[in-house]
């Protein structure tokens, strides 16, 4: 595990004091360089608080959180995030709705105003990689939810983090957005490599996304299974339809099941 | 497309229009039937001007009275305008500082609140103790009474940035001051322009009862004169006269409102939605 970009050791997280709710323990997982990984787990299982740890949003209870090769102690500014909500700014069009990050983050805020231009095709080529070619004028409230999703996720992708963030993204999508939007997660990850975390309580999108899934346990969390998917790239739905997909699901059903009852699982 | 289908649009269409006319033309017919119903009803029932002057009295009066109306709803507007100005800075200032750290809400608010209860007609007095007669009592009673409203929309609006946005701003590496700055200044714009229109017609109360507790100049001092002297129409020329300035105002809050924050009204406007995944 020597090439680990996210390396996390023994982590626990207890909010409001020493009497407070234990929302980790003991958890422990490293992703490599490039590598796309999908938590899954029971609801409250502490996958959010797993997520704001590793951006350096809230610092663990106990244990070490690596990334990039540094002890996490703040905010990095190389994270890229998303959420379940698509939180753009409904004052802004698309297009600096995009390029939000990079007013803020500190290398590119500098460097903004002199090559606007450059960072506004930027911004353009990733709106035409998710398929949004020709919205960077419009409002978000002049797009659909799937696309103001799509916006999300170039927004969080505009500054080239090496490491993508992603909390349950499509989970308030419609079945037919969300399995659109799978495939257009997977030809970003596929054009940019950008290692990525993500989260979701959803087994097929975990089983087609990610190169690997780990399942936690219900609270405190911690990874307690975990699953090598091997299906060649790009995946289709076709895939989906495969009888080792519908296997790869129902077994991480009986492990969250098992997870849910409080069981090991190997 | 048949010609009945057709038919059928057009009728919609002109349906649509005739209901945006009506529309333009309604606040007008509310005053002229008003006008004309009061005038009715003071003719028939014989009231006398010193109980309820009709329009025509009123009108007469205003016409007769010009010059000293004219000079003191300038003054009034003059007096009002600064104390808003005043209120609109000290405002945002504060309220950006209040919504934006748990701590200065913690510590102002119920200071803040209290002062809002207190009723500003007793706090003039004092006032004139402090600056004397003249038109400082009646800036600082606007900008008090206008003040509030101002803080609390712009602390709400800046207080309710959504966590997850705050989330991703942060992770970036955001300070407080550009999350503000960023999110929290522009998504509090709405709620700024809903309390400016409040706070324009609480500032006009609030300059006139100061004229009037202190009359030194101003429309306030002018219906005091008159109504000691018993000349109700006057009064209520220059009750009217506030109502119309405070109406302008208004305008002018709304007109700007509209350019500024149009983003936050679009259902106001025909929706251009696009469908799609």
């Amino acid at each position: 595990m020597s090439h680990a970009f996210v390396e996390i050791d023994n982590v626990a997280m207890r909010y409001g004091g020493v009497e407070g709710t234990l929302a980790l323990e003991g958890c422990s997982l490293s992703v490599q360089e490039g590598e796309f990984v999908a938590v899954v787990g029971p609801s409250g299982c502490g996958k959010s608080t797993l997520m704001r740890l590793v951006s350096g949003l809230w610092p663990a209870t106990d244990g070490n959180v690596v990334v990039a090769g540094r002890e996490v102690d703040g905010p990095l500014s190389l994270v890229g995030m998303a959420f379940q909500n698509p939180t753009l700014l409904p004052w802004r069009r698309i297009l600096d709705n995009v390029m939000l990050p990079l007013e803020v983050v500190p290398a590119h805020r500098a460097r903004l105003r002199r090559e606007r231009l450059a960072y506004e095709k930027k911004a353009r080529e990733l709106l035409r990689l998710v398929g949004l070619e020709g919205f960077d004028a419009k409002f978000p409230y002049q797009l659909s939810g799937g696309m103001q999703q799509r916006t999300s996720l170039c927004r969080a992708l505009i500054h080239e983090p090496p490491l993508l963030m992603l909390d349950e993204p499509f989970s308030a999508l419609d079945v037919f957005t969300r399995e659109d939007l799978w495939d257009v997660l997977q030809d970003v990850w596929m054009a940019r490599r950008p290692t990525v975390v993500l989260v979701t309580h959803d087994l097929r999108e975990a089983a087609y996304l990610a190169d690997r899934v780990l399942v936690m346990s219900s609270r405190p969390g911690r990874i307690i299974a975990e699953r090598r998917v091997d299906f060649p790239r790009p995946r289709r739905m076709e895939t989906t339809f495969l009888p080792e997909f519908t296997a790869l699901v129902a077994e991480l059903r009986a492990n969250i099941a098992a997870a849910r009852r409080g069981e090991e699982v190997a | 497309m048949s010609g009945k289908t057709n038919a059928r649009l057009e009728a919609m269409a002109a349906a649509a229009r005739r209901q945006r006319v009506l529309q333009a033309w309604m606040p007008w017919l509310v005053i002229l039937f008003t006008v004309v119903a009061w005038e009715a009803v003071v003719k028939a029932f014989g009231i006398v001007p010193f109980i309820l002057p009709a329009p025509t009295d009123i009108w007469a009066s205003a016409v007769r009275w010009w010059q000293p109306l004219l000079d003191d709803s300038l003054q009034t507007l003059f007096t009002t305008l600064v104390g808003f100005a005043l209120a609109v800075v000290g405002g945002v200032v504060l309220g950006v500082l209040i919504g934006s750290s748990a701590l200065i809400y913690r510590g102002l608010y119920p200071l803040l609140i209290a002062f809002n209860s207190i009723p500003k007609v007793a706090v003039v007095p004092l006032l004139v103790v402090w600056f004397g007669i003249g038109m400082w009592p009646a800036i600082i009673t606007a900008f008090l009474i206008s003040f509030f409203p101002i803080v609390v929309n712009v602390a709400t609006g800046i207080a309710t940035v959504e966590p997850e946005l705050r989330d991703v701003l942060r992770a970036l590496g955001a300070r407080p001051v550009d999350i503000v700055r960023k999110v929290g200044l522009p998504r509090a714009m709405p709620y700024f322009f809903a309390s400016l229109k409040i706070a324009i017609t609480v500032a006009f109360v609030g300059s006139i009862i100061a004229e009037s507790v202190a009359p030194n100049a101003g429309i306030g001092r002018l219906m005091m004169v008159a109504s000691s002297r018993f000349d109700v129409p006057l009064v209520f020329a220059g009750l009217i006269t506030t109502g119309i300035m405070g109406i302008m105002l208004y305008w002018i809050a709304e007109f700007i409102e509209r350019r500024t924050t149009g983003w936050a009204m679009r259902s106001m406007e025909g929706q251009n939605f696009t469908p799609g995944g």
